[in-house]
């Protein structure tokens, strides 16, 4: 490798690791407190109600964004090198829908403390998994790709016809409008408490993506070559799976259905780095981070009333990707 | 012969245990340092064998032998540091490089967390000159020719330094001067002392490279044994189930096989 090229992706790694937590302090200070848009150092060195502000709400609710952020690019960049097919999101495989069911369902049975509607969401974006694997199992056509993907959908379509039956029960005036708004996802909740719980799920799942992700690049070869090559296919394909599920499930769980992350901040990453999952599942992660918490910067300050998260990444992410997609290559690791 | 490095015995499998073997009862050995050709028409086992003899399907009965040890003997990295694989072609969603993807060749001797260093990178960058292609590099693998992207498969596989080459069907869609570039390959290869073990349904391809040959049809061997004495008209014909006429040519063989269609 030329030294420039070192050198560059030296300087890409700083970057990487800087930009969001620089964003992330900015961010501490961007919201409707006191005044819309921006807070002033000396309010947040006097103003103790903003001291408050600040500690208990804005920061734990940022870390949550970037948790979100970088879980959901990092599983969708998995799930895409993993199913060879770059049309994957990380909760197709029945997460998304079976933690809608889920969350829906502590909201009208269990009544709607937090937790209970985040362990509901988790255990059954967890289910919504289980099922997709083992049904994918049973299926006798096409191989283990093509089982999987139409296990995730049949699981998927089972779980939102519940989903669909739980919101025809629930109260118009009450219960629906809470379910409605937590699967149009969103961070407004967000304690200290629930990072306790999210983040050791989310350190551990990307380090072993972080860790393994030149594997990946073998994985999406088909298994016959993966194996040819030396690749342990069933036990480092499940892991990997399995680290991108959990984390999907647990951030999930907390932030609702946060749409289109998972699909596009990959693809935007291997277009401005590469191809090969070494260099773009970094990229992916910071950039996932970065777009979440900027979303939820807009989420926060736009209107009086919160805009939903889940509405601003779908909007924001589709603009931004087709204008990406309708440039040449923008390449810049070469 | 010397003692085999790679020796089938008795092998069979079969992918539904309702249909017949794919593989049956098939055995033979592999001289180190020899070109051995698997030839046979289309749906005669020879890919199939290919898998048996890397280790990525298990026969249902019988075994396969490195060096005199069941493959069960050896962890799958070493497999990958013994043979490398060239298939038959190759489907990717994403746009590597050349250069990235022939890496990847580099994984038997990675550990699950390493990523490819600058030794792993010069022993690529050798592998892309052996097949010739050094100045497709950075090219992404979508953009390639088939006959540039048979030659990408090959540097992957030399990146892996095996000692037992296999190529499934390494000639078989590729236009004459591909063909050749090949064959030359394989060629140097054979000096370098690898051991190199081919499919191909073309007994020309053969007739150019071969020390030995496996002929197959239904999923059995119908004969084994030196090109000089295997490569016959009557073990062709009946190998092809069509008349098949060899004709010596420049110290090679040419074939003809040609059914008059009034």
């Amino acid at each position: 490798m030329d030294t420039s090229l070192r050198q560059k992706k030296q300087l890409t790694t700083v970057l990487l690791i800087l930009a969001p937590v620089v964003i992330l302090g900015i961010s501490l200070f961007i919201g409707r407190y006191p005044k819309p848009l921006f807070m002033p150092l000396e309010v947040l060195q006097t103003d103790e109600l903003a001291q408050r502000l600040v500690f208990n709400l804005r920061l734990p609710r940022l870390i949550m964004a970037l948790a979100v952020g970088m879980s959901l690019s990092a599983a969708g960049g998995v799930m895409q090198m993993l199913f060879r097919n770059p049309l994957v999101e990380p909760g197709f495989l029945g997460v998304s829908q079976g933690a809608g069911f889920g969350a829906a369902m502590a909201i009208l049975a269990l009544g709607s403390a937090p937790l209970l509607i985040e362990s509901s969401a988790a255990v059954f974006g967890i289910i919504g998994l289980a099922l997709s694997y083992f049904i994918a199992r049973r299926i006798r056509y096409g191989g283990w790709v093509l089982r999987l993907v139409l296990a995730g959908i049949a699981v998927s379509a089972f779980f939102s016809a519940g989903l669909g039956i739980l919101k025809y029960l629930a109260d118009p005036t009450s219960q629906l409008p809470e379910i409605v708004f937590w699967l149009l996802g969103g961070l407004s909740s967000v304690t200290w408490n629930d990072l306790v719980y999210v983040l050791p799920v989310v350190v551990a799942g990307l380090l072993v993506i972080l860790l393994m992700r030149w594997r990946l690049n073998l994985l999406a070869l088909g298994d016959e070559t993966a194996a040819s090559l030396g690749v342990a296919v069933k036990r480092e394909r499940l892991l990997l799976l399995t680290a991108a599920v959990l984390i999907t499930a647990a951030v999930t769980s907390v932030a609702g259905l946060i749409g289109w992350v998972g699909l596009i901040i990959p693809h935007i990453a291997r277009r401005i780095s590469s191809a090969n999952a070494a260099d773009f599942i970094p990229v992916s992660i910071s950039l996932g981070g970065i777009f979440v918490i900027l979303c939820d910067d807009i989420a926060r300050t736009l209107m009086a009333g919160e805009i939903p998260l889940g509405i601003l990444t779908s909007l924001l992410g589709a603009v931004i990707f087709l204008i990406l997609m309708m440039r040449p290559s923008m390449r810049y690791l070469k | 012969m010397n003692a085999p490095i790679l020796k089938t015995d008795a092998i069979s499998f079969r992918y539904n245990p309702a249909r017949k073997a794919a593989v049956d009862q098939v055995s033979f050995g592999i001289a180190p340092g020899s070109v051995t050709a698997i030839l046979g028409p289309n749906g005669a086992g020879k890919s199939t064998l290919i898998s048996l003899l890397l280790g990525l399907q298990k026969p249902e009965a019988g075994k396969v032998l490195l060096e005199g040890y069941p493959l069960g003997h050896y962890t799958r990295r070493q497999l990958s540091q013994w043979m490398g694989l060239v298939p038959q072609s190759e489907y990717l969603p994403f746009e590597y490089t050349v250069l990235e993807f022939v890496l990847l060749g580099r994984a038997p001797y990675l550990g699950p967390l390493d990523l490819p260093g600058e030794n792993d990178i010069t022993i690529a960058r050798e592998s892309l000159a052996a097949a010739g292609i050094t100045e497709l590099s950075t090219r992404p693998i979508p953009a390639l020719s088939g006959g540039e992207l048979q030659l990408v498969l090959i540097a992957r596989a030399l990146a892996q330094q095996p000692r037992i080459l296999l190529l499934d069907e390494p000639t078989s869609h590729l236009d004459l001067a591909n063909r050749n570039a090949v064959l030359r390959i394989m060629h140097q290869l054979k000096r370098n002392n690898v051991t190199i073990i081919f499919t191909t349904h073309d007994p020309e391809a053969a007739s150019l490279i071969a020390d030995d040959l496996v002929l197959m049809r239904g999923g059995q061997v119908i004969y084994t044994g030196e090109m000089k004495t295997t490569f016959t008209n009557e073990k062709l014909s009946k190998t092809y189930g069509t008349p098949v006429e060899v004709i010596p040519l420049d110290g090679y063989m040419a074939v003809k096989s040609i059914e008059r269609l009034e």
